[in-house]
């Protein structure tokens, strides 16, 4: 039951992110369809001729093979072939600067994005949950409160500022790492070492910036432990003769990791998100840096078709962690028994 | 054995009335002497709470104290904290830094206040009635939020600057301010939640109370703190980022601030160079003063809201406090 109900309310909000697409193209005056009709429209008009209604007929199929949304039918017919096309055809329309279908062009960039996304989320979690509970069995010693100090001050750091930075420090100063791209070109592409090398070294600088954006998570769990190690579970547990490691892992760790857990399925929702501006400043070429680029000429189908594909993954993301969040917590169950008013 | 005209039911108090100028003190006393006497006493509020004053005096009055950047008003790339003409050093143009960053302020305070705004209303208002109602409304108002908690943010953030291309800073913290509000609204719908079974608010009900009476006097007075904690989150949120966006150039330069000026830092310093690098540097340090004065603020005012810590520093509060 609660699998059903998380699946169904993926697919939903799945529907309800391609609405707001459709929505934003098609419902604003002067919204990217009309914007790009009137754009056809000139070109005709400058040709000498007012459109006859034949050529009419040719700028909205035009504009249809761009957006995915035909001018002139009326709005729930368009609605219903622009989800159509989504859901069963993959058809995203077609990049009008690039020529090349919006789905084709996403897909190949896609793999870079979720690699650099997901090695600086894992890294960071792991990092900053062994950091809090190594606070947590510290407690007031200097390194609780130098890393308590440290993590405040990291808070008030943009994740793009430490990007800057690492990329003057690292890139333009020292020359350790290079300062765009994603592999290495005098490489071939394959199982080989030089160019994992120079994928590696291409993805270290993101993935390090995207380690510090994420790396929050440690005072949350340093306050969960210390409030797990007072119950009186862990004493029983103790005097119980249970190991030292055993009642770190199964008995603090498992409890103080809940709540941490909810809010790192959320960090999914920001992380993808932040790629387009990581990958900009790092010309990381990969999802968000494509979508920037389209932002800058104005390629609506293209950003469309990003944002769209920005909230699939994250909620392929947020759906793996809330299945697999009945592992940790076994009491997961859905619906409430209060009275309404 | 009493008299039944002296039981508990019939007694009348004889607390004497008050004159108009004891209850003026009183309320002085304990909406704004209080509050700010916890704030100044907490090392934490004390630097955030003056971070956060300047911020607003800059960005209010301070404009009209100081003149606006020009070409060429100062040596090229002067360093900073050399020539006391020019404390911040100069830049590609020759024009002050300090003088720059000053009038970059209100641009950034308007943004901040219109998107905290926002969140914070959206945010109260949806958590609230959803808790308080429950049923249906909670269902669809919880699914709502949902929806908007998985939707990437910055990416929808990002399709609507691009679409609508705002201009002014107010806009632009509105946009900001449409993906901030869901967590607000689950944690103000679990206190609700809590609230509603409390026995006071269970003899609002009971009194016949009107529904607008009882979530403003009972719930949202008990839910301050989480609105004001966030309203400090959310203003470093939405600092964060409308200085990321206008940085990469998402945004349209209208008014000067902070992001145009690490936009045009970046393009327009040798960033190899010690030399130059402060034009970039400068900016980024304000972010983060600025974002730890809301830090801090905000972990002072936990203090502001916890009752008896606030008792102990009003002079008119009588009985147990002291």
């Amino acid at each position: 039951m609660y699998y059903a109900k998380r699946i169904g309310q993926s697919i939903l909000v799945f529907l309800i992110a391609v609405t707001v697409t459709f929505a934003l193209y098609r419902m604003l005056p002067f919204g990217p369809v009309e914007m790009l009709k009137i754009q056809l429209m000139q070109q005709f008009i400058e040709q000498g001729s007012s459109p006859t209604p034949e050529q009419m007929a040719k700028i909205n199929g035009m504009v249809q093979t761009y957006t995915g949304i035909d001018p002139s039918q009326p709005w729930y017919i368009s609605y219903y072939e622009y989800i159509r096309d989504i859901v069963l055809y993959q058809d995203f329309g077609r990049s009008i600067f690039k020529q090349e279908p919006v789905f084709t062009i996403l897909f190949k960039a896609m793999p870079w994005s979720i690699f650099i996304s997901i090695y600086g989320l894992a890294l960071g979690t792991t990092v900053s949950l062994l950091l809090g509970a190594g606070m947590a069995y510290t407690e007031g010693s200097r390194f609780d409160t130098g890393l308590t100090i440290f993590s405040i001050i990291n808070t008030t750091v943009p994740y793009y500022v430490v990007a800057i930075l690492t990329l003057i420090i690292f890139s333009f100063n020292l020359g350790w790492f290079p300062s765009g791209g994603r592999m290495d070109p005098a490489t071939t592409p394959g199982i080989n070492l030089p160019f994992i090398i120079g994928v590696v070294k291409h993805a270290a600088l993101p993935v390090f910036s995207s380690f510090i954006a994420g790396f929050g998570g440690a005072l949350a769990f340093r306050g969960n432990c210390i409030r797990e190690m007072g119950e009186g579970y862990i004493r029983v547990a103790q005097l119980r003769g249970i190991s030292k490691g055993r009642i770190a892992i199964r008995y603090v760790g498992r409890n103080a990791l809940l709540p941490v857990y909810t809010s790192i399925m959320m960090g999914l929702a920001g992380l993808f998100g932040s790629s387009i501006i990581l990958e900009t400043i790092f010309n990381y070429p990969a999802m968000g840096y494509v979508t920037f680029n389209a932002l800058l000429n104005r390629d609506y189908p293209l950003i469309m078709g990003a944002f769209i594909f920005f909230t699939a993954i994250t909620l392929l993301g947020i759906l793996v962690a809330d299945l697999t969040y009945g592992i940790i917590d076994p009491r997961v169950k859905g619906g409430s028994n209060r009275e309404a008013y | 054995m009493r008299s039944i005209d002296d039981s508990l039911f019939t007694r009348t108090s004889d607390v004497p009335a008050l004159t108009r100028k004891e209850k003026l003190v009183r309320t002085v006393d304990r909406s704004l002497y209080a509050p700010l006497a916890v704030i100044v006493r907490d090392w934490r509020g004390l630097i955030g709470g003056t971070i956060i004053a300047l911020f607003v005096f800059f960005g209010t009055i301070g404009t009209s104290l100081v003149d606006k950047p020009t070409m060429m008003e100062g040596p090229i790339f002067l360093s900073p904290f050399t020539n006391w003409e020019y404390p911040l050093g100069t830049g590609v143009m020759g024009q002050d830094i300090l003088e720059q960053v000053i009038h970059a302020t209100p641009a950034m305070l308007q943004m901040v206040l219109a998107g905290a705004l926002l969140s914070v209303t959206l945010g109260t208002l949806i958590g609230t009635v959803a808790g308080y109602r429950g049923g249906t409304t909670d269902k669809v108002l919880m699914m709502a939020t949902d929806v908007v908690l998985t939707i990437p943010g910055l990416a929808l953030i990002i399709v609507l600057a691009s679409i609508y291309q705002p201009e002014s800073p107010i806009v632009v913290g509105l946009i900001l301010g449409i993906d901030n509000w869901p967590k607000l609204a689950r944690t103000i719908r679990s206190q609700v939640l809590s609230i509603r079974e409390e026995s006071y608010t269970e003899a609002s009900r009971i009194m016949g109370l009107s529904q607008f009476h009882i979530l403003r006097k009972d719930v949202i007075s008990n839910l301050m703190p989480y609105i004001s904690v966030n309203f400090a989150n959310s203003a470093r949120l939405i600092i964060f980022e409308s200085v990321g966006l206008y940085f990469l150039g998402i945004l349209p330069f209208t008014t000067l601030n902070w992001g145009v000026m690490m936009n045009e830092a970046y393009a327009g310093a040798d960033l190899t160079s010690m030399q130059e690098i402060h034009w970039l540097l400068v900016p980024m340090a304000l972010i983060m003063i600025v974002s730890l004065g809301f830090i801090l603020f905000a972990q002072a005012l936990d203090r502001i809201f916890n009752v008896r810590l606030r008792a102990r520093h009003e002079k008119t509060a009588g009985g147990d406090a002291q």
